[in-house]
């Protein structure tokens, strides 16, 4: 069923206690209902992913995506704040952390929370995925073609961001790998690695490569776009989702 | 992907964006995903101030022959300008 939701912007408590700007959707139900936190790419706290966390809601799911750049640009529009946050160093891993930390126990404290929790990310926002469920109480993850998960980026990159590779064994939930075959970043051979890494440690992984799509390609504005894998992977979420948050 | 390849540098200068000319201080150049132009990457540039705030930017976003094409036309300008005329 779709479910009639409320969609807001709020603040909450990120990292460090610092307060941030916050995007969130909820149904409008009774229900227990799990949340989602939902980690937005480097062009920012857009329009774009607001309608991602919109439509976790619509799906039954209470959502959240904090605001990554709220220290560098409060109040400034997207495309702004992340050029502000790429000129300052990007986001540091720790911070975050902190900050979908933060999402978690808003959703958790709500009335209606079943208490379960999952995240999901794309782009830059798959390895935070990573990165989180690695270091926080996780149920559920789903990275979507996150890269630089188990390789790092070349050494030129002045942005400090580094693999995830020692963090893999603690990784707190199962976790849905979404990738395109025709993605350089992370390549099908990265995808094999981490595969590697996670069964090595008894990890609960499942994946699937799209074939004829490369990266982004849930991404409907861009022309990377393919419908088929988008359609395709939706399902996969919210049957992965379903069984693991419900 | 998000690449995360960026180079940063010191200008100065000045720049119209938004809410009219400021100083221009600062340069991010970088090949990631762009905002508007329709494409899955871009070579951007931004001129910013950041002590002016987050909206003090004029943002670029090119494809790669373009952006190559505009480098090149600035080095040249730059190479023919007249003698003495770049000390001032």
């Amino acid at each position: 069923m779709t479910y009639d939701l409320r969609a807001f912007t709020t603040e909450i408590e990120g990292h460090d206690g610092d307060r941030i700007e916050a995007y969130a959707a909820v149904p409008e139900s009774a229900e227990p209902t799990p949340g989602v936190v939902v980690i937005h790419h480097m062009p920012g706290f857009d329009e774009q992913t607001k309608e991602i966390v919109r439509k976790f809601a619509a799906n039954g799911y209470a959502a959240m995506m904090p605001n990554l750049y709220s220290r560098e640009a409060p109040g400034a529009s997207p495309d702004d704040a992340a050029a502000a946050a790429r000129a300052s160093g990007g986001v540091p891993d720790a911070r975050l952390v902190g900050d979908v930390a933060g999402a978690q126990t808003w959703l958790r404290a709500r009335a209606e929370s079943n208490g379960k929790t999952g995240v999901i990310g794309y782009c830059s926002g798959g390895r935070q995925t990573v990165l989180a469920a690695c270091s926080l109480d996780m149920d559920a993850a789903v990275d979507c073609y996150g890269a630089f998960v188990v390789v790092d980026p070349p050494a030129e990159h002045v942005l400090k961001v580094t693999s995830l590779t020692g963090l893999l064994p603690r990784l707190s939930c199962p976790m849905l790998g979404l990738f395109g075959a025709e993605d350089q970043y992370p390549s099908p051979e990265q995808t094999a690695t981490l595969v590697e890494i996670l069964a090595e440690h008894g990890k609960d992984f499942t994946h699937h490569t799209f074939d004829g799509a490369g990266h982004a390609f849930f991404a409907v504005e861009r022309p990377s776009y393919r419908p088929d894998a988008a359609v395709e992977g939706w399902s996969m979420i919210w049957d992965f989702f379903g069984r693991h948050l419900s | 992907m998000c690449t995360y390849n960026t180079e940063t540098l010191d200008v100065y200068g000045s720049a119209k964006g938004a809410t009219g000319w400021f100083r221009a201080t600062q340069a991010t150049v970088y090949f990631d995903h762009p905002v508007h132009h329709a494409a899955g990457h871009a070579l951007m540039v931004d001129l910013l101030n950041p002590s002016r705030g987050a909206s003090a930017r004029v943002g670029l976003e090119l494809d790669a022959e373009s952006a190559r094409d505009l480098a090149n036309a600035i080095l040249r300008t730059l190479d023919s300008v007249p003698e003495g005329l770049l000390d001032h």
